[in-house]
């Protein structure tokens, strides 16, 4: 690691009365599961790359409530809800990204009934935005000729529209792009959303994320694209459980554009 | 003449009776709860052009798809036929419609056409069904009635289509004989019944003809007051029921204003609290609950949602809770939704008003089924119709925790950590950085 990257936060930018251009909402995962912490630094290293003046909300940075919610919780959704549209607007936040489709939806669809409305971008369109623009380029590098394959997280995908911006991200990186049976609006569940991440499956004869990964393998990628850190660890745990570990691995979009950019 | 007032008084009892139905199906799904669904109309008539009209989300699954646009597009069209025999009917005429004269070629080709088609592939369908016995349309939830339904209607449109070809057929060789003025071009039926009616008399090709245009139109009524207690009910739901959908992103779930309220004034005490809203419904009164008890506390479009399904099972071949052998199959939720509602309706039709019956929703769907899904979202994705069953299921839910305060064990630590830490697992706000502090250590 050379030079140190500077990962300010919202306090930070207020105290010396500026605002940065977004602000990177980290989400729980992405700052306390050790794998989903590669994705953020990842992410943080390619916004760096960009020259991005972002900002993070650290402490002051709590749980959309999103799981609350699909758990039936409304209460304590909305508590949430309200005290982080609160900070958000206390420190008038217009634009945030995010490298959790959960967060996305939540803070995109769901946050506007309670007062807050923002400019909300999945850490994919965003860095597809970057590239566009010309602020980061990618060159396939190691990724050239690659077989990678893209999952697409239900929330970002069905539940928002967004199927191309992960693709064409991907595309950069000179691989092979490859379909799984089931994509896009089809795109078949990691088995985590509706909180049943933070839950025993209910009894069945199959895991859901043991049937995608079934799948994703059959596609023969070298690489499973993932967009979402809890698809990634669905994903990951599922690998494993076909001993694939060694040949295929899980990655989030931005874990791969950074090791192309070598960031 | 006495035929003609046998006809009209068939023809306004089928009428009556089958409003009294759709009023009461229309007060059923009354008992929901209010939402606006009538924004963004433009939108709204798009979509119902593209996926009712259209079909579009049919012919995803091709073999099912194409086969069911032939059977749609028979019923719609050979509606003008059932026009015809309305005006005969009534005042006494034969084929009135033919003053068109090629245009009435063209149509009457056209109806036989689309009659063979409707015979075969609701032939192919029974096949599929009760043959082939394809795992969507062969699964536990479908024993009993809604098997006995779905074979009703498939045979009973089996009937109709026969019974108009051979009314066409024996017709077609009256007029061959110059019995009855020639009119319309009968490709199908002409060919038919060559051979056998050849040697039959005039008066028993007259009486056939006869006894299949009684059959078809008392079929037709009949089958417009069978569509009120079955799933066959589609054929007229599905186009409100797609210019009501839901525009909001799939995963965006309602919001709860009555629960903004309470938050609110529990952070700022000079708030006032919001009071519940009381409702009356079906003259009981009924204070508003937190999440959905029963069919009174889902949206109307939830009960709407329920009539218009029939029961296809695209959305259960897509939830990966079932595909997984999960007991959760969304179309279930939309069955058991519509029983409810139904049983609901029985009482008030029954006692003039609603009194609890001890029963509700939570009678029929079991909390294994609620807990088990993902909310994927990929059962809206595949219904033809647009029905949502994720918004029942969340509903649902709603009420478990918050009225009830049953939920998944494991859930229950995740709201402690997600009220006490601001996240899901135990992890406190001073070490939300540490990622930070790794990259540059």
């Amino acid at each position: 690691m050379s030079e140190p990257i500077n990962i300010p936060t919202m306090a930070e930018f207020a105290a010396k009365g500026e605002a940065p251009e977004v602000l990177f909402w980290v989400g729980c995962m992405g700052a306390f599961d050790d794998r989903a912490r590669k994705i953020t630094k990842a992410f943080v290293r390619i916004l760096n790359a960009a020259k991005v003046k972002f900002a993070v909300l650290g402490q002051e940075e709590s749980c959309t409530g999103d799981p609350a919610r699909r758990a039936g919780n409304e209460f304590l959704f909305q508590m949430q809800a309200l005290q982080n549209v609160t900070t958000l607007n206390g420190y008038g936040v217009k634009r945030i990204v995010t490298a959790c489709p959960h967060c996305f939806n939540t803070l995109k669809n769901e946050y506007p009934a309670l007062g807050g409305s923002y400019e909300v971008l999945h850490h994919t369109q965003f860095i597809n935005a970057l590239i566009k623009e010309g602020r980061i380029k990618i060159e396939g590098g190691s990724f050239a000729g690659k077989r990678i394959t893209f999952h697409d997280p239900c929330y970002l995908g069905r539940g928002n529209g967004e199927y191309e911006a992960p693709r064409e991200v991907l595309l950069k990186l000179d691989a092979a792009l490859v379909e799984m049976k089931r994509s896009k609006q089809n795109g078949f569940c990691c088995g985590a959303g509706g909180a049943q991440m933070f839950k025993e499956a209910e009894p069945g004869d199959k895991e859901v994320n043991i049937e995608r990964s079934e799948e994703a393998l059959a596609a023969s990628p070298d690489i499973i694209a993932a967009g979402c850190p809890f698809c990634n660890t669905m994903l990951t745990d599922g690998v494993k459980h076909f001993n694939k570990e060694g040949e295929v691995v899980v990655k989030d979009v931005a874990e791969l554009i950074a090791e192309a950019g070598d960031l | 003449m006495m035929e003609r007032i046998l006809f009209a008084l068939l023809l306004v009892g089928a009428t009556v009776l089958f409003s009294r139905n759709i009023l009461r199906i229309t007060r059923n799904i009354k008992l929901g709860k209010d939402v606006d669904r009538t924004d963004r109309k433009g939108e709204r008539w798009s979509l119902m052009t593209r996926v009712a009209l259209g079909q579009s989300k049919m012919v995803v699954r091709p073999v099912a798809g194409i086969l069911h646009v032939i059977v749609y597009a028979g019923f719609v069209i050979i509606n003008i036929e059932v026009l015809e025999i309305l005006i005969d009917g009534l005042f006494g005429t034969h084929r009135v419609l033919s003053f068109m004269g090629g245009l009435y070629d063209f149509l009457i080709g056209s109806f036989e056409w689309l009659a063979l088609g409707v015979w075969v592939a609701c032939a192919i369908f029974l096949v599929r069904r009760n043959i082939i016995k394809l795992k969507r349309l062969a699964m536990k939830e479908l024993d009993g009635w809604p098997k006995t339904d779905a074979n009703l209607i498939l045979i009973t449109e089996i009937f109709l289509m026969t019974a108009f070809l051979v009314m066409n057929a024996a017709d077609y060789k009256l007029m061959e004989r110059g019995e009855v003025e020639m009119h319309g071009a009968f490709p199908i039926s002409a060919e038919l019944f060559r051979w056998l009616f050849y040697s039959w008399e005039n008066s028993t090709l007259h009486f056939v003809e006869r006894v299949c245009w009684w059959a078809h139109i008392i079929g037709i009524l009949a089958f417009l007051n069978y569509l009120v207690v079955s799933k066959h009910l589609h054929i007229l739901l599905a186009f409100p029921n797609v210019w009501y959908s839901k525009l909001a992103p799939k995963t965006e779930m309602t919001n709860m204003p009555r629960i903004t309220g309470e938050v609110r004034s529990m952070m700022d005490p000079s708030v006032q609290p919001p009071v519940p809203v009381a409702r009356t419904i079906a003259g009981m009164d009924m204070t508003e609950r937190f999440g959905a008890k029963d069919v009174f506390d889902l949206s109307w479009k939830s009960l709407m949602d329920a009539y218009s399904c029939t029961e296809c099972g695209r959305c259960t071949s897509e939830c990966p809770a079932n595909l997984t052998g999960k007991l959760l199959s969304p179309r279930k939720i939309m069955m058991d939704t519509r029983d409810r509602v139904a049983e609901v309706g029985k009482v008030i039709d029954a006692k003039g008003k609603w009194e609890d019956d001890g029963k509700s929703l939570h009678s029929r769907v079991s909390e294994e089924e609620l807990w088990a899904c993902t909310t994927c979202n990929a059962c809206t994705q595949a219904c033809p119709v647009n029905i949502d069953p994720v918004e029942i299921i969340l509903e649902m839910r709603r009420y478990l925790v918050m009225e009830e305060s049953r939920t998944r064990p494991a859930l229950t630590t995740m709201f402690n950590n997600v009220e006490n830490n601001g996240a899901a697992w135990a992890f406190g706000p001073d070490r939300r950085m540490e990622w930070a502090e790794e990259m540059n250590r």
